[in-house]
């Protein structure tokens, strides 16, 4: 570099601009980071609470300083949450609804996944006629609140005889979860080149074949995605579960509001918040597992559709 | 068409032996967009058919009707002498290639090139000869393990000819394979394919829109254009005798030059003065001397004249013209040159000394030049 550009490059400081730029801290960015730290804090903090008072005991509780430390942490509450606090008449704890809720959750969410696969495989290369128009029903019907629905399915579901049954919440779950799981893995396919497919016709392959031997095994991350989205999504679930799942087989979130909802006397809220925090227990647990591919599947959803 | 195989022969019946794949009036629309209309080809058995044209000139939709992976409106397609018109792509004895390679991405090498075969439940022993047969045959037997991810791009469309070789059909179709390799790949494939050609002699159906490939790969090209064949014709003479305008500048490079002129019985006036007479040039007859009309004149017939040369030879004109850009390409160079206001293209040698505005003497070539009808296009 020549003397007079050299001197043309120099800043006010008299420092030559040389490797990596300076990181300036600006009144903006502090700001910024301001308003982040509330905005966490905000979202935090009702579950900051939450932890500490389900460590406490009733006698602690009472003091009333909620945002205190457990000052003789005990896991009592957690395990009385568990296996002994009353929903209704029966006191057997949460348990018995997590175990109703899985009992939903593996069925619903294998079929609606691997429905939505065949559905989303079928428009995407094989293009039926008509198709387009299903789909843009499929989609319609993802729009519509689902309260619409709740009567017209309680009437069919009982003249089908299945209502208030295990089969009947199931089947529930994998109609509404269709539209979403179709949209997933249709948008995945049609980034697939359609060569592929053709490919395997000349091979020989038919519907069934491409799709279990081509097109499933090659799916990993958008069956991931559907499966995080349908996990959270029916284990969040109230009011389909409380509708169509029967008395035997009220999922762990009705059980969770029956569990609050039962007061004789004081309100063990130790107990209470340690039930609360096991129900979101699953649905967090997604979350901090998956966090990279929950985003994915938002982003796949949001910009090929 | 100026078709030197005895191959298109329209038969109602049955195929001639030698008919290796035959399209009859193919017709394919949608809705009321007609891609091809009453196409009809034939390729004798053996043979490699070039389909060459721009992008969405329908020729992937003919290939994709030949393999039964596109439904038609109307028309019969017959491979070997059956009417596969109704048949599924798996049972009209075709091994298809891909521009995007289409590899089963889950598979192995081995497990890709014998997908179909384990679909058609051969015995395993004849299987596993033949996919050895196939590896062998393209340098594949050390990749047999490995999945398509693992392989170069030159590599995996390898294998996506493996596994058209190994079905043993009589019937390839290439689907513009080499167009996603780059350039030195590109040509170390296309010698491959043109060796597979000749030792196994398949017939083969190949759809490309470089016209590189179109002349060294062809027995015969059928340049095609919005959905109709413009000419099918062996390299050589769709190269020196282009059936129309089109054909003309869509092979060659640099491009055919187009001179636009009237004609005045056996000559043409270019304008400007120039006058070029054609008696070198053969009309197709009948004959047609008036009207506006292009000559087309390719680069390297044109022949630059040095001062003090010999009188040119019969069917030759001198003209004189001004260098307005100088393309070197190494082995040699392009003039771009100005003649009666018209820009007119020379192949060069490379070592010529030569500057913008120089003045240039050169001789056309007009045994060899085309002349077309400026409305149609057609040649004269």
């Amino acid at each position: 570099m020549t003397a007079p550009s050299a001197t043309l490059h120099r800043s006010a400081a008299g420092v030559v601009p040389r490797g990596a730029r300076p990181k300036t801290l600006t009144a903006g960015r502090i700001g910024l980071i301001v308003f982040l730290a509330v905005s966490a804090a905000y979202v935090l903090t009702p579950l900051y609470v939450m932890v500490v008072t389900s460590l406490k005991t009733m006698e602690e509780i009472r003091l009333g300083a909620i945002f205190a430390l457990p000052a003789a942490p005990t896991v009592e509450p957690w395990i009385a949450a568990w296996s002994t606090a009353c929903t209704g008449l029966t006191c057997e704890g949460i348990q018995v609804g997590f175990w109703n809720s899985v009992a939903i959750l593996v069925p619903s969410v294998v079929f609606s996944v691997l429905a939505g696969a065949i559905n989303g495989y079928a428009l995407a290369f094989w293009r039926p006629r008509g198709s387009n128009l299903l789909f843009a029903f499929l989609l319609l019907g993802a729009f519509i609140p689902v309260q619409v629905f709740l009567y017209p399915l309680v009437r069919i579901s009982a003249l089908l005889g299945v209502y208030g049954t295990l089969p009947n919440i199931v089947a529930i779950h994998v109609i509404f979860g269709l539209p979403i799981t179709t949209l997933l893995f249709r948008n995945y396919y049609a980034g697939v080149p359609i060569e592929l497919f053709k490919a395997a016709r000349v091979d020989g392959a038919g519907f069934w074949r491409i799709f279990f031997q081509v097109m499933l095994p090659m799916s990993t991350p958008i069956v991931i995605v559907a499966c995080i989205l349908q996990v959270t999504g029916i284990w969040n679930d109230f009011i389909l579960g409380l509708v169509f799942a029967g008395r035997e087989n009220l999922p762990m979130t009705v059980q969770l509001n029956n569990v609050v909802n039962t007061t004789t006397g004081e309100r063990p809220y130790n107990i209470h918040m340690a039930a609360t925090i096991l129900t979101a227990a699953v649905p967090l647990l997604v979350y901090f597992v998956s966090g990279r591919w929950f985003v994915r599947g938002i982003a796949a959803g949001a910009v090929k559709g | 068409m100026h078709a030197t195989l005895p191959t298109s022969v329209p038969l109602r019946s049955t195929a001639p032996v030698e008919t290796s794949v035959s399209v009859r009036d193919l017709k394919i629309a949608y809705g009321s967009l007609t891609v091809l209309d009453k196409l009809s080809i034939d390729v004798a058995k053996g043979e490699f058919l070039v389909l060459l044209g721009p992008s969405g000139c329908g020729k992937s939709t003919l290939l994709n009707a030949i393999a039964g992976l596109m439904d038609i409106t109307d028309g019969e397609v017959w491979i070997s002498g059956r009417n596969v018109t109704w048949a599924e792509p798996k049972d009209r004895g075709i091994g298809m290639v891909f521009q995007s390679y289409a590899l089963y991405p889950r598979m192995t090498v081995a497990e890709n090139m014998s997908f179909g075969l384990r679909i058609a439940r051969l015995p395993k022993a004849e299987i596993a000869a033949r996919v050895d047969r196939a590896a062998k045959l393209l340098h594949l037997t050390p990749l047999l393990k490995r999945r398509p991810a693992e392989l170069s791009g030159g590599q995996r469309q390898r294998v996506a000819i493996g596994r058209a070789l190994v079905r043993a059909v009589d019937v390839f179709l290439f689907d513009e394979p080499l167009s996603n390799l780059d350039a030195q790949l590109r040509s170390e494939l296309r010698i491959e394919i043109k060796k597979l050609h000749q030792s196994l002699g398949n017939t083969m159906v190949y759809v490309t829109h470089d016209q590189i490939e179109a002349m060294t790969l062809a027995d015969r090209i059928a340049v095609m254009k919005g959905g109709v064949v413009q000419q099918l014709a062996p390299p050589q003479e769709i190269y020196s005798r282009p059936a129309n305008r089109f054909v003309a500048g869509f092979l060659g490079s640099p491009a055919m030059t187009f001179l636009s002129g009237t004609l005045r019985g056996r000559a043409i006036d270019l304008g400007g003065g120039v006058t070029v007479p054609l008696d070198g040039y053969a009309f197709a007859s009948p004959e047609r001397l008036t009207g506006a009309a292009e000559l087309g004149v390719r680069p390297e017939h044109v022949a630059l004249v040095a001062p003090g040369a010999p009188p040119p030879s019969p069917g030759a004109h001198r003209a004189t013209g001004t260098v307005t850009m100088i393309e070197p390409t190494g082995a040699d160079m392009t003039l771009w040159t100005d003649i009666a206001g018209q820009p007119l293209t020379i192949r060069a040698p490379a070592d010529l000394s030569v500057a913008v505005g120089d003045p240039v003497r050169f001789s056309l070539d007009l045994t060899r030049a085309s002349l077309f009808d400026a409305e149609t296009g057609a040649r004269l």
